[in-house]
C-alpha cells in the first residue's frame, strides 16, 4: 500500500473474489484481482462481456460483497461489514457513470431531481437556495443550461443525457468516478464531446477514474494506465502505451488484433489472432502475477515470464 | 467498379409522426457494384437504417418513399406497392440481418427449423433436401456439429452463434445483396473479429453484394471495398475506402475521421463535432451540415450543394468542389489523420495494396 500524498493509492483492491451461486453451483466471477488506483490517474479495466470486469466496479460500491480479499478507501476497509458513517463516506465519495444514458435516468422525473437526489439522500445542503445553487454549477460545468433542470430526461439527445448522468454524480463533489462504458452506446462525434469533457473535469477536480470498458481503442487516448481482464483474473496491466507497444499475455494481443483499424491498408494485410486458454502449460506451475518490467505486469508461469521478457 | 446491381436516385423518404413530417431521406444516391461490399456510415438519425430498410419494402407503416428511384435489375423497387411482389425480393434476392440476433430469431423454434423455413419458402424445396441445405450452410457459417445445434433453441445460443445463425438463415436462400444492420455492434470485439471474417469469406464464395450500415470506421476500413458517408438524410460522400479516409472531401466526412479517439494526442483536446444535427422536421436551407462547419461557405447556408465528381468511383456534396469555390484545406487533424496513416504502414509492412487514390 502506498501513502496518501499526490499519486498515492486512492483506492486498493487486494486478492478480491466475487462469487455467485446459483442452485448448487458456485461460480467465481472475480478472482484473486489486485490493483490500486492513484490519486488523479485514469485506470481503464478492459475485458469481454462476462470477464468480470463490471463485478469489481460493483463490489466496489458494496453492490456486491466480496467472497474474499478486501477493498480499502483512502487506506481504511470499505469491504465486508463497515460502520454506517463510512459507508457513507464512500457513497458520497465515489459515484458511478452508466454505459446507456437513457436506461440509468429516471424518465418521469425532471433533470432537477434526477440531478439532486444524492444532495437529498445526504441532506448536502442547508437550504433550497443551495440546492439549486448546487444543481445549476454542476449543469454548467458539463455544458448543459441551468434551465434544463426543468425537462425531462426525453428531451435530451444521447450526449446530453450522459451529461447529464455526470452532473448527476459531480453534484456530490466525489473524488473518485468509477465509469462504467460511458462512451460505448454514443455516435463518434458525440463520444469526442464526453471525451473531452471528462478529461477537462478530471483536470479541474482532480478526479480519479476507474474506466470500466470494452474497447481497447478507445480507452488508450484516455488512460493512464490499463488492465485486461479475462474470466475473472488480471492477466495484463501496464501503463497505456506500454501495453499497446509491448503487450504480452496472448490475450491481450489477440484482443489488440480484434480491434478493426480505421485504416483500409491495414486491415487488408491483417489476421486474427485466437485466444486458447489451453495454449498455457499450466499443469506443473500455477501462473502468478508477475511484474515483468517497471510497471508492466503479466499473469504467467515463471518460463513464460522468463520468455515473455525475453522480447522486451 | 464493376456495373452496379443496385441504384438509389435521390430518394426521398419521410414519415409521417404527431401530425408532423419527418424527412427522413432527402434526395439521397447511392450506387451498390455486384460482388463489393459497401459500407453506409452516419451517426444515429442519419438514416442510414432507413435507407436500407427501403431495398426490402421495410419501412414503418407511417413512412413513404415521396419520390426518387431504386433500381434492382431493371425494376424499381421504389413504385413496388404490394406485399406480394415484395415477397418476391425480400429475403430471396436481397436479406438483412440486423444489430440483436435475439429479435431476429423466434424463442420458440428450433434454429434449424426457422432456416429451414425460410430456405424451403424461398427455394421451393421439400422438407428432406432443405433440412440438407440448412446442415450445410450452419457448417458454412461456422456452427459446428450442425446436426445438434439443429435441433437447439436460440436461447442455447451464446451471442456469437446466434448472429451466425442468423447469416445462415439469410444466406440459406442465396440473396444477391446482403444488407447488414450494425451485425456486430452488440458483440465482444473477439467475436465481432470472427463475425466480420465470417461475412468477408460469405461474400467472397456466394459472390453476394454486401451492404454494411455501421457507425465504427474500423469496420468500414475491414470489411468494405467502397463507403458511402451519411448525414442529414443525405449520402454527403461516395467513394472506395482509400478514396475516402485518405482523400475525403465532404466537411462532415473530415470532421468525422477527425474525432476518432485513435488520433488523439494524450493531453490534447479531442476534436469534436459543435452543436447538433438539424431538425428533420423542418425546411433545411442549404447544406445541412453548414451550421457546425467553422469554414463554412455563404453559398452553404443557401443553396444545397449538388454531388459533385472527384473521380469516376469519387463524388461529395460540397460546394467545395465546385470550381468557383475558394481553396479550403482540410483541418489539421485530416493532416495528422494521413500521417498516422502513412506511419501505420510503413510499420505494417504486409499491408502493401495501397491503390492510386492517394494524397494530392
Amino acid at each position: 500500500m502506498s501513502g496518501e500524498g499526490k499519486g498515492g493509492a486512492i483506492l486498493s483492491v487486494h486478492d478480491l473474489r466475487v462469487d455467485f451461486r446459483s442452485g448448487r453451483k458456485t461460480v467465481s466471477a472475480v478472482r484473486g484481482v489486485s490493483f490500486d488506483l492513484r490519486r488523479g490517474e485514469t485506470f481503464s479495466l478492459v475485458g469481454e462481456s462476462g470477464s468480470g470486469k463490471t463485478t469489481i466496479g460493483r463490489a466496489i460500491m458494496r453492490i456486491h460483497a466480496p467472497s474474499a480479499g478486501e477493498i480499502l478507501y483512502e487506506g481504511t476497509r470499505v469491504s465486508g461489514r463497515i460502520g454506517a458513517a463510512r459507508e457513507r463516506l464512500l457513497r458520497q465519495q465515489v459515484q458511478m457513470i452508466f454505459q446507456d444514458p437513457l436506461a440509468s435516468l429516471n424518465e418521469r422525473a425532471k433533470i432537477d431531481y434526477i440531478v439532486s437526489e444524492g444532495l437529498y439522500n445526504f441532506r448536502l445542503f442547508r437550504d433550497e437556495a443551495e440546492r439549486r445553487a448546487k444543481v445549476e454549477k454542476a449543469l454548467l460545468e458539463v455544458g448543459l443550461l441551468p434551465e434544463f433542470a426543468s425537462r425531462f430526461p426525453h428531451e435530451f439527445s444521447g450526449g446530453q443525457r450522459q451529461r447529464i448522468g455526470i452532473a448527476r454524480a459531480l453534484v456530490m463533489e466525489p473524488s473518485l468516478l468509477i465509469a462504467d462504458e460511458p462512451i460505448s452506446a454514443l455516435d463518434v462525434s458525440i463520444r469526442a464531446q464526453v471525451i473531452n469533457l471528462l478529461n477537462r473535469l478530471k483536470r479541474e477536480k482532480n478526479l480519479t477514474y476507474l474506466f470500466i470498458a470494452h474497447d481497447l481503442s478507445v480507452v488508450r487516448f484516455i488512460s493512464d494506465r490499463i488492465a485486461v481482464i479475462y474470466r475473472g483474473r488480471l492477466v495484463e496491466l501496464a501503463p497505456a502505451e506500454r501495453l499497446f507497444e509491448r503487450p504480452l499475455h496472448p490475450y491481450t494481443r489477440a484482443l489488440l488484433a480484434a480491434v478493426p483499424e480505421p485504416d483500409p491498408g491495414l486491415e487488408a494485410g491483417k489476421r486474427h489472432l485466437a485466444y486458447d486458454p489451453a495454449m498455457h502449460d499450466y499443469g506443473r506451475e500455477e501462473p502468478a502475477w508477475r511484474e515483468v518490467e517497471a510497471e508492466h505486469f503479466v499473469l504467467a508461469s515463471g518460463a513464460e515470464a522468463a520468455a515473455w521478457r525475453g522480447r522486451l | 467498379m464493376s456495373a452496379p446491381i443496385l441504384r438509389v436516385a435521390d430518394l426521398d423518404v419521410s414519415f409521417s409522426l404527431r401530425g408532423k413530417r419527418l424527412h427522413a431521406l432527402r434526395k439521397a444516391s447511392l450506387e451498390l457494384a455486384k460482388g463489393e461490399t459497401l459500407a453506409v456510415v452516419g451517426e444515429s438519425g442519419s438514416g442510414k437504417s432507413v435507407l436500407c430498410k427501403t431495398f426490402l419494402g421495410m419501412l414503418d407503416k407511417n413512412g413513404r418513399v415521396d419520390s426518387g428511384s431504386i433500381l434492382f435489375e431493371g425494376r424499381d423497387l421504389a413504385r413496388m406497392r404490394t406485399e406480394k411482389d415484395w415477397l418476391r425480393i425480400r429475403g430471396k434476392r436481397i436479406a438483412m440481418i440486423f444489430q440483436d440476433p435475439m429479435t431476429a430469431l423466434n424463442p420458440l423454434k428450433t434454429i434449424g427449423e426457422q432456416i429451414r423455413e425460410a430456405a424451403a419458402l424461398h427455394r421451393g424445396m421439400d422438407r428432406k433436401s432443405s433440412r440438407l441445405a440448412v446442415l450445410e450452410t450452419l457448417e458454412r457459417v461456422g456452427i459446428g456439429e450442425p446436426e445438434l445445434r439443429y435441433r437447439q433453441y436460440p436461447h442455447e445460443f451464446s451471442g456469437g452463434m446466434r448472429q451466425r445463425a442468423v447469416i445462415a438463415a439469410a444466406v440459406a436462400c442465396r440473396p444477391e445483396i446482403l444488407v447488414c444492420d450494425e451485425p456486430t455492434t452488440a458483440l465482444d470485439v473477439t467475436v465481432q473479429a470472427q463475425i466480420l471474417d465470417l461475412l468477408k469469406s460469405l461474400q467472397k464464395d456466394l459472390g453476394m453484394s454486401l451492404v454494411f450500415i455501421t457507425h465504427d470506421l474500423g469496420v468500414v476500413a475491414s470489411v468494405a471495398q467502397r463507403v458511402a458517408v451519411m448525414y442529414a438524410g443525405q449520402v454527403v460522400e461516395q467513394g472506395t475506402v482509400d478514396e475516402v479516409f485518405h482523400d475525403p472531401r465532404a466537411p462532415y466526412t473530415w470532421a468525422l475521421l477527425a474525432s476518432l479517439p485513435q488520433l488523439g494526442v494524450k493531453g490534447e483536446e479531442l476534436y469534436s463535432i459543435k452543436g447538433t444535427p438539424p431538425n428533420l422536421f423542418k425546411e433545411i436551407k442549404g447544406d445541412a451540415f453548414a451550421p457546425r462547419n467553422p469554414q463554412a461557405l455563404e453559398v452553404d447556408f443557401e443553396f444545397e450543394p449538388p454531388p459533385i465528381a472527384v473521380s469516376p468511383t469519387h463524388w461529395a456534396r460540397t460546394w467545395l468542389l465546385d470550381e468557383r469555390a475558394p481553396r479550403i484545406e482540410p483541418p489539421e487533424t485530416i493532416r495528422r489523420l494521413r500521417e498516422w496513416l502513412a506511419k501505420r504502414r510503413a510499420a505494417d509492412a504486409t499491408a502493401r495494396n495501397d491503390g492510386p487514390g492517394g494524397v494530392p
